[in-house]
């Protein structure tokens, strides 16, 4: 179990009504709005579970909106992100999904286009508590929570990448807290996810994408 | 300086001859690798998200996403202001700020979770009510805050505090016992009074199921959010009247995590039993 602090107990500091529901859709779009790293254009949003079946008391359309907005647990404007999400010109779309039951009951799935042309994929998980986890990145599955700042590295599966990475990262004094590698299969594309201690510097993104097999870098910066 | 069970917090109180709150603080600084400063300024802003939340509506009603709850904190307020409470002020101030933060949480307003957004009201209210009618400080209840999250640590390391697995008795009957707790300490309570005063609680709100009508976090939530502020307030006097507990905080709970697990499904938040499926309710699910 990981070490619980009184800020877990007396907290989040978020906007109702539900932990699960509304704080923890929101944190799950915060991190795909991180991870896709530019405007987002479109998006849709897949909702299963119990997602699916109480979203609209609990805000959840909103909260998931929000968050992909950039807006925090916190911020008040999740309340108004149908609205702000028009005013800004984002395309956005919610499916319910109720024949896939054999899945974590407050799961979304979101597809994002960004104005830069990025296409992303993302399922995740709200646990409880306002906490949630990352589970699958363009199909390919992953688990990370977004507690920690986080390199995702998007990469063939190649002998000495990691050693690079590991490098990029080692070469910065950062110091690591996870490192998984997640792969489709040997030799094919796959991502390894680096949780580290502390912020992550500007010019680490270029540094990981200084190799041949690696594709791309998202950045979640805490 | 860390601790696992309530027995070994206790200990720690005793042998440095500290509050549960200054070895909760100790804790956070150690385990965490942060100052006393600054875990302080958190808990500031955790406080005036809280008192923010328990008072808004008590001046005007806010009526919840889901339509089902709205004004209560108002109809209190002005119930106690007509000099009509048959409660006094301490407990009607309670129950009405500790329902006011459901008014506000099921409007997609801002709270603290504390522990959980559905249980948000009971301890902002125990506090609020606290600091108007016995004139604390603000950093009296800070302290109070870091007690209650003392108790709240205890019983998500030992047990659970989800509806989901263990019933409302999980969510309300822990707020309120950490309430009890931080309510005791605040009135000059030892720590081991602060723990009768939770394991007091987690007693009478044993068994206590989650049936949410709609399944949304309405109602019965502001009614139980009221109850265990009044709940709070019962066990903190005992305790400072010197009424011990046979029953330690460990072992109350085990047994309250005990009894959770073996709650059927229907009353653990899946809004098929209880409340929620009354004629009534089963009426508006229809309706919707």
């Amino acid at each position: 179990m990981a070490l619980i602090s009184a800020f877990d107990v007396l907290g989040p500091n978020m906007i109702g009504p539900s932990s699960s529901h509304t704080a923890g859709a929101s944190s799950i779009a915060y991190l795909a709005w991180k991870m896709a790293g530019g405007n987002i254009k479109k998006v849709k949003f897949i909702l299963y579970g119990s997602f699916a079946e109480t979203y609209k008391g609990h805000g959840t359309d909103k909260a998931l909106l929000g968050g992909i907005l950039g807006f925090k647990t916190d911020d008040t404007r999740i309340r108004d992100s149908f609205a702000i999400a028009e005013e800004r010109g984002v395309e956005f779309a919610f499916e319910i999904n109720e024949t896939e039951t054999d899945i974590h009951p407050n799961t979304v799935d979101i597809f994002i286009e960004t104005e830069e042309g990025r296409a992303l994929d993302i399922r995740g998980e709200s646990v409880g508590g306002g906490k949630c986890r990352i589970v699958r990145i363009d199909g390919v599955p992953v688990d990370f929570t977004g507690e920690y700042s986080a390199a995702i590295v998007v990469q063939k599966d190649m002998p000495g990448v990691i050693k690079h990475i590991a490098s990029a990262v080692s070469d910065r004094d950062i110091n690591i807290a996870f490192m998984r590698l997640f792969r489709e299969g040997k030799h094919e594309r796959a991502y390894t996810i680096v949780e580290t201690d502390g912020t992550l510097p500007d010019d680490l993104k270029d540094a990981i994408l200084d190799n041949q097999y690696v594709e791309d870098v998202m950045i979640v910066q805490i | 300086m860390d601790f696992k069970k309530a027995a070994e917090m206790l200990a720690l109180c005793d042998s440095n001859n500290m509050t549960i709150s200054q070895v909760m603080k100790q804790r956070e600084c150690h385990v965490f690798e942060t100052t006393e400063e600054e875990i302080v300024t958190r808990m500031e802003q955790a406080w005036q998200i809280m008192k923010d939340s328990a008072t808004e509506p008590t001046t005007k009603a806010v009526k919840s996403m889901g339509g089902l709850i709205g004004g209560e904190a108002k109809k209190l307020t002005d119930h106690r202001l007509a000099q009509k409470s048959i409660l006094g002020d301490v407990v009607n101030k309670a129950i009405t700020y500790s329902m006011a933060v459901l008014e506000v949480n099921t409007s997609m307003g801002l709270i603290v979770a504390s522990p959980t957004a559905g249980s948000a009201g009971v301890l902002p209210g125990v506090m609020l009510a606290l600091q108007e009618e016995y004139n604390i400080p603000d950093d009296g209840i800070i302290d109070g805050l870091f007690n209650a999250s003392a108790i709240g640590y205890l019983a998500m390391q030992n047990a659970t505090i989800a509806g989901a697995v263990g019933g409302c008795q999980a969510e309300i009957g822990v707020a309120a016992a950490m309430a009890a707790s931080a309510a005791t300490e605040l009135m000059g309570g030892t720590p081991l009074q602060c723990t009768y005063a939770a394991s007091t609680v987690l007693m009478n709100m044993l068994g206590l199921i989650c049936d949410p009508v709609l399944g949304l976090v309405e109602y019965p939530c502001q009614n139980r959010n009221a109850s265990g502020a009044a709940n709070a307030l019962i066990a903190a006097e005992m305790a400072l009247a010197g009424i011990t507990q046979m029953i330690p905080l460990d072992e109350m709970l085990e047994c309250m995590y005990n009894v959770g697990k073996r709650l059927p499904a229907e009353f653990r938040e899946t809004a098929k039993g209880g409340c929620a499926t009354t004629p009534t309710a089963c009426a508006l699910c229809k309706s919707k």
